[in-house]
């Protein structure tokens, strides 16, 4: 048998994984045009990653500059020079900055939605491909474009380093938050640039946002409701949602701010009658959906990551899929959180405050649900699971923490801090990081039709697990003591004479961030030893029963030649373990059986 | 897998040659799907860009509450007449674009390409008066940027070239004075009708404006001059011009974009391509037309007819 295209009946000869060399989406047209203007989603998802995973390594690479730097307090007491000490916190604003904005922008926003979203969201509902696949490429080369913006700052970064004088500024140090009056008036950095990348960016979003939902809406096949859909795909689509509303506004404000610092418009400079709190108000209308955006589909990769590894069926479907909306829906009206101390109202600060405790509602209703269907399950230890876990944890850790900080008498104290840092990583890296790797081991079968090695795969993830701990737990108590963030320096005495202790608790966060590191190039690693010496993969090695793994690893070109039967997205009873060769097979005499059996109890 | 199932594997490719609508994308099982998904994403697109604009009308509500005076002021070197015509150009412009999807569902070429036709010349009508707008504001340096008489004005003295520039360029807009719709104070009002039996009953003209009460006929008789700011907000004043040229500049670019965009279209429907079985573009680059048109009616009284 040369092509398994659909449920495969025990009884049959003995189906055999797909041969590498059979057509599929990587074989089937053949030139770097035919990626270049490629239609199909598969291989626009395998070029976002390529470029998302590049930078990734970039911005986690600033992030290392920033962490070494930190080994030393940088002050002068410690013996450095004005002029040294003056040029060592230049570098350090644009080292932070780039990590920050790079981040952000070019990889955690896009991750999840713009590789596995655009790989498997079609797969899952049956169909071809997204609803608009032009739309598709032009997301693509948009987020190629605003790249080349960023990359425009680092080179212009380089130049002013080695000498040569760079008009409009150079690299960015106003941190990713842009915050005016410095970003308009006083900033180094090519403001200029980098907004107009931004601005381009958020094209990518927004339109790989309209195509997911319309994708949803129109493309689910015949017995696919609403509520028949897989987890991942609700994520999506509460994803997509807030990437159509609140990015279009993050498009104006960085308009507002590019004008403001080109031609002085006003709106933000004092001077001019203008508000640069309303700049704050402004960013974080949009910023604080987005980093919904970056959670909400990492959720919906740990509910299917939870069922496939628990054999049983999701707790509480319902629920889980309507706290996405939930979520998104919230999100729009917690913004001012992030300003608590920006001299808003009294009035103003806990209204937000308490739509912010009402936000933290939806996602523990995530958690509690994945952890009753964690409750007596059978339980597969593979690596996708142990960062399914690891998310677990760590979510619920920057979770509780964002609660302490929406509570206004504790946020006070500690915003500013590195308190804030650690929190914002524990989700951002702890959470959505681990739910992105999680995802992609769980897809790369299917995406390559390539299994990794899992030893060396747990290996990687220790390393992760126990560096990023070790990397941002001593942050929460260096920010409790009073380490503010984004500072290059800090005092070894405090103003009493006794020691901060700041040089130990950096000391061991930039030791956690090296081990991390080694970490997650040994990802890198599984992921690169996979594609040159990995075993053949089934079309479903982990018996899951999302329609992805109704047809070959790797897909064909066309995903299914006919549109797969839709049914329980998470009733895993008709699948038979047959070998690691073979994977999991879909038996549906046994799987009738199983149904009269459970009938007659 | 079944030996059936195999066979309707390998003959399905063949089943779908049937229908060969070569508007029919491969990912889509109906052209009624196509249709509807199409329309929906254009739906969303127009989402966004209300949300964009929604940011700009934010910002300007910000600052007009902040400094009504400033408003009051500096909109009265924008001509509202001009205005009040680009309104009916695009409005009329509107009307075409989609009388043009309707010949379009109807199969009839020669009206759906006049029609467009029409719609691309206001389109043109549209910018032509923007540009005369646009190129006036240049020539009395009242334009964006640091030309702009106003650009960092000086709190303390008042920029010499205000001075000379401000009356002319006031009455550069201007047709007749019995047009305007604020009133100069002519100290000795001379009633025409004074002394005549109709005197207490018929008002004499152009002493108030229309409709308005004696009572704020007393308030709205002196036009605004630069002297009767304070002196914080004569530093202001170019910041109404920044944001009246972001906001026509960035719904100007979206008028560039549609009339783009129609004539595309155009050039489709000179080939025949519409008819009711496949219009789907002129439907939604009319959706994208309508929105333009929608955020410059918004756009008009707040900018040009602020009281």
């Amino acid at each position: 048998m040369s092509a398994v295209t659909g449920p495969i009946s025990y009884h049959g000869p003995t189906p055999q994984p797909q041969r590498a060399s059979s057509d599929n989406y990587l074989n089937h047209t053949r030139g770097v045009m035919s990626w270049a203007f490629t239609l199909d989603h598969k291989r626009i998802g395998l070029m976002y990653m390529i470029g998302i995973l590049a930078s990734f390594l970039l911005a986690g690479l600033f992030a290392i500059m920033v962490r070494t730097m930190l080994w030393h307090p940088l002050t002068a007491e410690a013996g450095a020079s004005q002029g040294a000490l003056n040029s060592a916190h230049d570098l350090y604003n644009h080292m932070f900055t780039l990590h920050g904005a790079v981040m952000v922008f070019m990889f955690i926003i896009p991750s999840v939605p713009a590789i596995l979203g655009n790989f498997i969201l079609p797969m899952q509902l049956g169909a071809k491909d997204v609803a608009f696949p032009r739309l598709n490429l032009l997301s693509f080369y948009c987020w190629v474009v605003g790249g080349v913006f960023f990359v425009y700052l680092l080179l212009s970064g380089v130049l002013h380093a080695m000498g040569f004088n760079v008009p409009g500024g150079y690299g960015l140090d106003t941190g990713w938050t842009f915050y005016t009056p410095y970003s308009d008036a006083k900033a180094q950095g090519s403001v200029v640039a980098a907004t107009i990348g931004v601005f381009i960016l958020g094209f990518s979003s927004i339109l790989t946002g309209l195509n997911f939902i319309a994708s949803i809406h129109m493309l689910r096949p015949r017995g696919m409701g609403w509520f028949k859909m897989p987890l991942f795909l609700w994520a999506l689509y509460s994803t997509s949602l807030i990437q159509i509303l609140a990015t279009p506004v993050l498009a104006i404000t960085v308009m507002l701010l590019c004008a403001e610092r080109a031609i002085g418009i006003g709106i933000f400079d004092p001077a001019r009658g203008g508000d640069p709190v309303l700049f704050q108000h402004f960013f974080w209308f949009y910023s604080h959906p987005a980093v919904y955006i970056m959670v909400l589909p990492s959720m919906g990769i740990i509910s299917e990551l939870i069922v496939a590894f628990s054999r049983k069926h999701i707790f509480g479907y319902s629920f889980i899929a309507m706290s996405s909306l939930a979520i998104a829906l919230l999100s729009f009206f917690v913004w001012g959180h992030h300003m608590f101390i920006s001299g808003q109202s009294a009035v103003t600060d806990a209204i937000f405050s308490l739509i912010t405790f009402a936000v933290a509602i939806p996602s523990a209703v995530k958690v509690f649900n994945w952890l009753a269907t964690l409750f007596r399950a059978d339980i597969r230890l593979k690596v996708p699971m142990m960062y399914a876990l690891g998310f677990i944890m760590l979510f619920t850790i920057g979770g509780l923490t964002g609660l302490f900080l929406g509570t206004l008498a504790v946020d006070v104290p500690l915003t500013n801090t590195y308190f804030i840092v650690a929190h914002f990583h524990y989700v951002m890296m702890g959470s959505t990081l681990f739910a992105f790797i999680g995802g992609m081991y769980y897809w790369w079968p299917k995406m390559f039709g390539k299994m990794y090695n899992e030893t060396f795969a747990h290996v990687a993830f220790w390393f992760v697990f126990v560096g990023f701990n070790l990397t941002f737990f001593p942050q929460f108590i260096a920010g409790t003591k009073g380490m503010p963030r984004r500072y290059a320096s800090y005092p070894v005495l405090s103003s009493d004479g006794r020691p901060t202790h700041f040089v130990t608790y950096h000391r061991l966060s930039t030791t956690g961030a090296y081990t991390m590191g080694t970490g997650l190039f040994l990802v890198l690693g599984t992921w690169i030893q996979s594609l040159r010496r990995g075993k053949q993969a089934p079309p479903n090695p982990w018996g899951a029963n999302t329609l992805e793994w109704r047809c070959p690893s790797p897909p064909p070109h066309d995903n299914f030649t006919e549109t797969p039967v839709a049914d329980d997205p998470y009733d895993l009873s008709g699948w038979k373990y047959v070998s690691e060769e073979v994977g999991w097979v879909y038996d549906r005499e046994q799987a009738a059986a199983d149904v009269a059996a459970h009938v007659a109890h | 897998m079944s030996s059936t199932e195999q066979t309707l594997a390998a003959d399905s490719h063949a089943g779908h040659n049937g229908h060969h609508d070569p508007h029919l994308a491969h990912h889509f099982d109906t052209p009624e799907q196509q249709y509807t998904s199409g329309k929906l994403g254009m739906w969303m697109f127009l989402g966004t860009e209300v949300l964009m604009f929604g940011g700009l009308f934010c910002a300007y509500a910000v600052y007009r509450h902040n400094h009504p005076e400033v408003f009051e002021y500096a909109h009265q070197y924008l001509d509202r007449k001009l205005g009040a015509i680009n309104t009916l150009v695009l409005i009329t412009s509107s009307l075409t674009m989609a009388w043009g999807v309707r010949a379009a569902q109807m199969g009839k070429r020669g009206l759906l390409v006049a029609l467009l036709l029409l719609t691309i010349l206001g389109g043109a009508g549209f910018m032509f008066i923007k540009t005369i707008e646009y190129s006036t504001k240049w020539r009395e340096h009242i334009f964006i940027g640091s030309g702009n008489v106003f650009y960092e004005s000086n709190p303390e003295t008042k920029p010499q070239s205000v001075n000379g520039l401000e009356e002319e360029a006031l009455h550069i807009n201007e047709a007749k004075p019995e047009t305007v719709a604020t009133v100069k104070v002519e100290p000795d009002v001379v009633d025409p009708n004074a002394g005549t039996p109709d005197a207490a009953l018929i008002k004499p003209p152009n002493i108030t404006p229309a409709g308005l009460s004696e009572k704020v006929k007393a308030g709205v008789t002196e036009r605004m001059s630069y002297n009767s700011l304070v002196k914080q907000d004569q530093t202001r004043v170019y910041t109404f011009f920044a944001i009246y040229f972001f906001m026509t500049g960035l719904h100007g670019v979206h008028v560039l974009v549609g009339m783009g965009l129609i004539t595309w279209i155009l050039v489709r429907a000179a080939r025949n391509e519409f008819g009711p079985t496949y219009f789907t573009p002129v439907d939604l680059v009319g959706l994208y037309w309508h929105l333009v048109d929608l955020i410059w009616i918004f756009l008009f009284p707040l900018l040009y007819l602020i009281h």
